[in-house]
């Protein structure tokens, strides 16, 4: 690159400015997105000036609403046709608003509902001091066991603060997937980060373990965006632009005009291949797909249970979106080069999710290395390349997050002295002593197993036969090996629950309130659902299946 | 100046950072070498901002500082909540969830 094609940005700038554009933004079809980011607004200041006492009845509330309205405004924008024959990019190329987005916002939101029951349930713990007390620390600043801890609890504080960092992570979760230039994709990326980061941190029992999760969460997390975002400057060095529609031009040389100094970046294929590949990882770290795992199981683990079951499904959902969109409308051109990379990427993680799982003596870890062999069966959909592998990863991305929350809203019941009884060991003859809350689990890692009538099955199914379809005949035979293995794990549990003896010192099942019991409900419906007469879902999802570009 | 000259510095300091990350024990010092990534790219993007006689990456960087002050916030909470817990801001004294 010689200096002579260097740009000299100051004698522009020295002229007199034109008048400047003001930008059109397509409110109506932003709404979803709109009503999210303004309920957490709303629930910041009604965490400000509303006395304590009736904070959490506003913020529920508000949260609820909010979400069920940002639903109401997809159905209305899908209805109007935006997901098919009025697909467009709006707000001056920063969103596309296509099926896809729309499916994995309405599956976002619908999963957010069903968590943030799950977030404020109550019940679970005896009441102390006359107050009831939900999964969330006292007082967050509190130094765990000290005594300003304790006179937070007397004081029966609690964190409602958790309603708003939900609806902040949504909203980022929302524009994830629908994410049409690189610069909103990193900013949507940081927006649910965050949030979620906090989340981690704050809950009330074993709170040791929890703020250990949030540290490595973010830290990890930190790095893997920093080389997200060193990608990002990469692509755009190689294309002048962030724009996924410009960088897919330039990366297939369909590109119209070329000035001197694209011309001469353009031919640098070492900007292609590292920023697209340092932006994969980022996106893969989020998914959770090996090598970048290393995080799930400890943040699984450690941070409040409501909490992992809304991580481990929505942003499982908005990442897959991203990675959707990335590989399939900014990088095509570039298939030859990202599959083989992905190839390896699903086998590994297929393998070493449903191996890894076996050794696991803890509900939590194992449901981590589980969605750990999930993301890689959903890869195995996206490496298809097919409209069909879209459909079916939006499938499989709608039937995996209900299930996720249900069972870790089952986790959530089964106590003991010290809070939740993770250890496998508790769980053994569980089916004796409350046979309904062991008979939803049972349904529940079946689904996970893949077992035929239930939505992991339709799931697993569709995906499996857009990877043959699509050229990865090799790719399913590995996945149907580790389905078989990761199958042996679950009806490990299960023959626990049912065919053991209970002991003595076993934990007990907390009766929850409707909030949970919806929950649990809401996972159960959608896993029979979506297995006996998945039909009317997968056309739903292959309607969706077309990116706007 | 040759502009490509500041890339190779910017992918040096992002390699400073990187490695940083992977060898220092104290999870302040991991931020503050992930701050240091973090500030190679917006270097990475001024200087392909020069080059393509653009804004956006200029504009970028400007996005990028945001949110490492939003980083900051969030991330500085979560360690000193860890600090004030255990004394020691060490990455490898928090270990009690092993395998």
């Amino acid at each position: 690159m010689s200096p002579t094609a260097v740009h000299s940005l100051w004698t522009t700038a020295a002229e007199p400015l034109d008048k400047i554009q003001a930008p059109d933004i397509e409110y109506g079809q932003l709404a979803p997105i709109l009503i999210v980011v303004g309920a957490a607004i709303v629930g910041l200041l009604l965490e400000a000036f509303l006395p304590r006492r009736a904070r959490y009845q506003a913020q529920v509330t508000l949260t609820v609403v909010a979400l069920a309205a940002s639903f109401a405004a997809i159905i209305a924008l899908a209805q109007a046709g935006y997901g098919t024959t009025k697909a467009n990019v709006a707000a001056m190329g920063a969103i596309a608003i296509d099926g896809p987005t729309l499916f994995l916002q309405g599956t976002i939101l619908l999963a957010s509902v069903v968590a943030v029951l799950t977030f404020a349930e109550r019940r679970l713990d005896p009441e102390t001091h006359g107050n009831h007390i939900d999964s969330f620390v006292a007082q967050a600043a509190s130094v765990p066991g000290s005594d300003s801890e304790k006179s937070a609890v007397r004081a029966g504080f609690t964190t409602t603060e958790v309603y708003p960092l939900a609806l902040f992570a949504i909203a980022g979760m929302l524009v994830f997937p629908a994410a049409n230039d690189l610069l909103t994709l990193f900013v949507a990326l940081e927006v649910f980060s965050l949030p979620l980061y906090l989340l981690c941190a704050l809950a009330r029992r074993k709170r040791l373990l929890s703020q250990e999760a949030a540290v490595k969460y973010f830290l990890l997390g930190a790095f893997s965006s920093a080389f997200m975002l060193f990608g990002i400057a990469l692509l755009y060095g190689y294309a002048g632009s962030v724009s996924y529609a410009r960088i897919a031009e330039v990366v297939d040389g369909s590109v119209r005009t070329i000035d001197p100094a694209l011309a001469d970046t353009m031919g640098n294929d070492a900007l292609l291949l590292i920023g697209g590949a340092l932006i994969l990882m980022g996106l893969l770290f989020k998914v959770g797909a090996v090598p970048f795992h290393m995080w799930t199981p400890d943040v699984y683990q450690g941070a409040p249970t409501p909490v992992t079951g809304f991580m481990a499904a929505a942003t499982k959902v908005a990442a897959f979106g991203a990675l959707l969109r990335l590989l399939y409308v900014v990088l095509p051109g570039l298939r030859w080069d990202w599959r083989p990379v992905m190839w390896a990427i699903a086998i590994v993680t297929m393998l070493a999710g449903a191996i890894v799982a076996i050794t696991q003596t803890d509900i939590k870890r194992l449901l981590a290395y589980s969605s750990i062999a999930h993301a890689g069966f959903i890869l195995a959909g996206v490496i298809a390349f097919t409209p069909d592998g879209v459909s079916s990863v939006l499938f499989y991305l709608g039937a995996y997050s209900f299930v996720t929350i249900g069972a870790f809203a089952v986790v959530t019941l089964v106590r003991d002295a010290g809070g939740e009884a993770t250890h496998l060991s508790k769980w053994a003859g569980l089916g004796r002593r409350s046979p309904l809350v062991a008979a939803v689990f049972a349904v529940f890692l079946l689904s996970f197993a893949g077992i035929p009538l239930t939505s992991g099955f339709s799931g697993k199914f569709a995906v499996f036969k857009a990877a043959a379809e699509g050229g990865a005949g090799a790719l399913v035979v590995v996945g149907v090996l580790s389905s078989a293995i990761a199958a042996f794990f679950y009806i490990r549990v299960i023959v626990l629950m049912f065919f053991s003896e209970p002991k003595a010192d076993g934990p007990t099942v907390a009766v929850p309130s409707a909030m949970t019991s919806t929950a649990i409900a809401a996972g159960v419906l959608v896993t029979l659902v979506l297995g006996l007469a998945p039909q009317y879902f997968l056309d739903l999802a292959g309607q969706a299946s077309v990116f706007a570009r | 100046m040759n502009p490509v000259n500041y890339l190779y510095l910017a992918a040096l300091l992002f390699t400073i950072g990187a490695a940083g990350v992977l060898i220092r024990r104290n999870a302040i010092v991991v931020f503050m070498c992930i701050e240091l990534m973090l500030n190679a790219c917006n270097l990475t993007l001024v200087a392909f901002s020069r080059m393509h006689g653009n804004l956006d990456g200029q504009i970028i960087a400007f996005f990028v500082m945001v949110v490492a002050a939003a980083e900051v916030v969030v991330g500085l909470a979560i360690i000193v909540s860890l600090f004030r817990s255990r004394h020691s801001a060490s990455v490898d004294d928090a270990s009690l969830m092993k395998l």
